[in-house]
């Protein structure tokens, strides 16, 4: 085969696969120290170790939460800290079916020449981080990669090397036990149409393709994690249905069906507006190879966020909370969502972010 | 999208789903005067044009054939002829629900400076030629690249030509209302094992639909004609299970669920054996959102062209032959052969001739 077959590859199909499950998906819960102390601020709660252990032990101690997710995306912090019980996080999710997994990029830094673009970084012994991990516990790891849209953005310079990099980072992941999420984040910034996010994911996605099979990926121990298609963020909504028509469209055009399942990121939607978007792309008639499931971080937690406050005493509430989203997307994996979660204020405020940073 | 708008999509995407209906194929009739000369001369017939339009007649005309076929490959002169009572070929296999195509390119040349690699020729003025074709009745056209397996080959630059001039030839014929199919044949010729075929047909498959993404072409209007993976002509062959499982997990790894069908070419297999390992491939469980269908011209015709021996006497014969194969295929396309055909004269043969050019 052109894919590489090294000791891992039966695991890495199986986990892949496993992630993919219908009725489950992804709770993204891997923001930076300096990320997560942004969203406390906006909670006033203090950006201390103690704070951010408290907050994650509340999402991964939620009551009926588990049979929602197949896997959580931690920070490195979060990977290393244990329940107030004194039980590593990783051993709490393995033991309810929940497969850790480990962010591993390093950021963004510019592209000198280019209007604003940018490329990530983190492959100087990513090898031997991901044996580390790997150690730890985790099973799978994750890296972002940015692309705009503008007048002439993206260039062929960004989508070149970004695609490249993801490919590096995939492959040194597999020879190390990890299944890599290849996350091509398109970014919904700017006033262009529906039409034009379509046409750049798909040019994008192609190249990132193409570099997988050039760097011997297997994409069968492979999971993608796109932006959804939708208009840009300046310019009219359109209905789920037709999201969920371009979105699938696009892939369909780009994703092989080695590939056993796509979990979306959310990027700037609400939470209820990304679960009804999944919803009603697994709805849709149209042959589709892959799972197409959520790797949500703001979309599932926001909500429980702001009903936490940082208060021991609101942990229930706020719990209540993330199931209703679990639950919400769990359905929409099968689309079989009705809207009953639509109630929640916070469900509908959109997380725009303008120019927003990881 | 990055696909390029034509007046013409929905038609070729209309054409394209047909011709990929479960049941039918196509019968590549393209044969170039010269090449259709060397089959003539191996029973014996003259190379004149009232034997090339007899044979194709002989074939068109069987009883019972149209109805397994969804598409004829003619050479340009076929486009032209009519039977013996004065019905353009075209017509009589548009009102039998069969689509005209055409065979487009004009032939290999070497790659100055590779190991005798060739790039395909023709797309000078290919615009014009593919509106003559439209209106002449055809609805598909055809390109052959070819790429060999050897030490150091197919090399990048190989590999690069052969998948950009698909590209372009592609786009051409969307932008004239004809399906391209696309064909990237490796050949058999070779010591080399099914793994080694297996991984260059991942990495051709892969440049090929990246070329295509770079050139807008439209996939949803396009067919795949491919090599199935097999061993080396050379190395010891391998039971049509085996064939299947390697074809249809290179398909998966490289070719997008949007393109509707995937025709395969049958190289140097013989009759029996091109139909066994297209019927082990519908009969495979697994994830397969494309139909799997054949575009075969030795593999069609062999039996029948020595029964004929270019004599009227035994057209009859010749086209129970025939139909004999169109049946055979048409289950395969379905994975019901039971392999019972009544093997027609040669229908066991191998059809491998080294180094194999039109």
């Amino acid at each position: 085969m052109s894919a590489f077959v090294g000791k891992y590859a039966d695991e890495l199909i199986k986990t892949a696969k496993y992630i993919a499950t219908p009725g489950r998906g992804i709770l993204a819960a891997d923001e930076s120290t300096e990320t997560i102390g942004k969203r406390f601020a906006g909670i006033n709660v203090e950006n201390i170790e103690s704070n951010r252990q408290a907050y994650r032990e509340l999402l991964f101690t939620s009551p009926g939460s588990y049979p929602c997710l197949s896997g959580v995306i931690l920070f490195e912090e979060t990977l290393y800290q244990k329940t107030s019980d004194g039980k590593p996080f990783v051993d709490l999710l393995m033991e309810n079916g929940v497969i850790p997994g480990i962010k591993v990029d390093k950021g963004l830094v510019d592209l000198a020449g280019t209007n604003g673009e940018t490329i990530t970084q983190g492959l100087d012994s990513l090898g031997a981080r991901c044996q580390d991990y790997y150690k730890a516990g985790a099973r799978f790891a994750k890296w972002r990669a940015f692309f705009k849209i503008g007048a002439t953005e993206p260039s062929v310079l960004s989508i070149q090397e970004d695609a490249k990099v993801l490919a590096r980072y995939a492959i040194i992941c597999q020879e190390n036990g990890l299944v890599p999420i290849v996350e091509p984040e398109v970014l919904t910034g700017g006033s262009h149409d529906i039409k034009k996010c379509a046409a750049v994911t798909e040019t994008v996605l192609a190249a990132v393709f193409k570099a997988l099979n050039d760097h011997h990926v297997l994409l069968e121990g492979t999971l993608l994690k796109p932006n959804m298609v939708t208009p840009g963020s300046d310019s009219p909504k359109v209905a789920p249905e037709v999201i969920a028509e371009y979105t699938v469209t696009a892939l369909c055009r780009t994703v092989p069906p080695a590939i056993p399942g796509i979990v979306f990121l959310s990027g700037v939607q609400r939470e209820e507006q990304a679960t009804l978007n999944l919803n009603a792309m697994n709805k849709l008639d149209v042959l589709k190879p892959w799972t197409l499931t959520f790797s949500f971080g703001g979309a599932l937690q926001q909500s429980a966020l702001k009903a936490w406050a940082g208060k021991t005493e609101n942990v229930a509430k706020a719990q209540a909370k993330f199931l209703t989203r679990c639950k919400a997307n769990s359905d929409a994996t099968l689309g079989k969502y009705t809207g009953w979660a639509s109630g929640d204020s916070a469900a509908s405020e959109s997380l725009v972010v303008i120019g927003y940073r990881y | 999208m990055s696909c390029f708008t034509t007046k013409f999509a929905d038609e070729l995407i209309a054409n394209a789903a047909y011709i990929g209906t479960p049941g039918k194929g196509i019968l590549a009739a393209d044969e170039s005067t010269g090449t259709i000369g060397k089959r003539l001369a191996s029973i014996n017939v003259e190379n004149v044009e009232s034997n090339r339009r007899a044979l194709r007649e002989l074939l068109f005309t069987t009883p019972g054939a149209l109805p397994c076929l969804s598409g004829v490959i003619l050479f340009e002169e076929t486009l032209y002829q009519k039977s013996s009572n004065g019905t353009p070929f075209v017509d009589m296999l548009k009102s039998a629900g069969v689509l005209p195509g055409i065979k487009v390119d004009k032939g290999t040349v070497e790659l100055a400076g590779t190991n005798a690699e060739t790039t395909t020729q023709g797309l000078d003025g290919l615009g014009d030629r593919c509106k003559k074709y439209y209106e002449a009745g055809a609805r598909f056209a055809k390109w052959r690249a070819v790429l060999k397996i050897g030490q150091n080959e197919p090399s990048e630059l190989a590999i690069h030509e052969n998948a950009y001039g698909l590209a372009r030839y592609a786009v051409i014929c969307q932008e004239n209302g004809l399906v391209p199919i696309v064909e990237p044949e490796i050949l058999v010729d070779g010591s080399h094992d099914i793994h080694k075929c297996a991984a260059v047909t991942e990495r051709v498959l892969a440049a090929c639909y990246k070329a295509l993404s770079d050139h807008h072409v439209l996939l949803e209007g396009t067919l795949l004609k491919p090599n199935m993976v097999t061993p080396g002509s050379e190395s010891a062959k391998v039971a049509p299970e085996v064939i299947a499982e390697h074809t249809v997990r290179a398909l998966q790894r490289t070719v997008p669920a949007a393109v509707p069908a995937i025709v395969f070419l049958s190289g140097g297999q013989s009759e029996e054996e091109a139909t066994r390992n297209l019927n082990a491939m519908n009969k495979l469980k697994t994830k397969k959102p494309w139909s799997l269908s054949f575009s075969f011209g030795r593999a069609l015709q062999q039996s029948t062209l020595k029964t004929w021996g270019g004599k009227e006497e035994n057209v009859k014969k010749a086209q129970e032959a025939f139909l004999v194969r169109c049946k055979a295929n048409s289950e395969a396309t379905l994975g019901t052969y039971k392999g019972d055909a009544k093997l027609g004269e040669g229908a066991a043969e191998s059809l491998h001739v080294k180094d194999y050019k039109y």
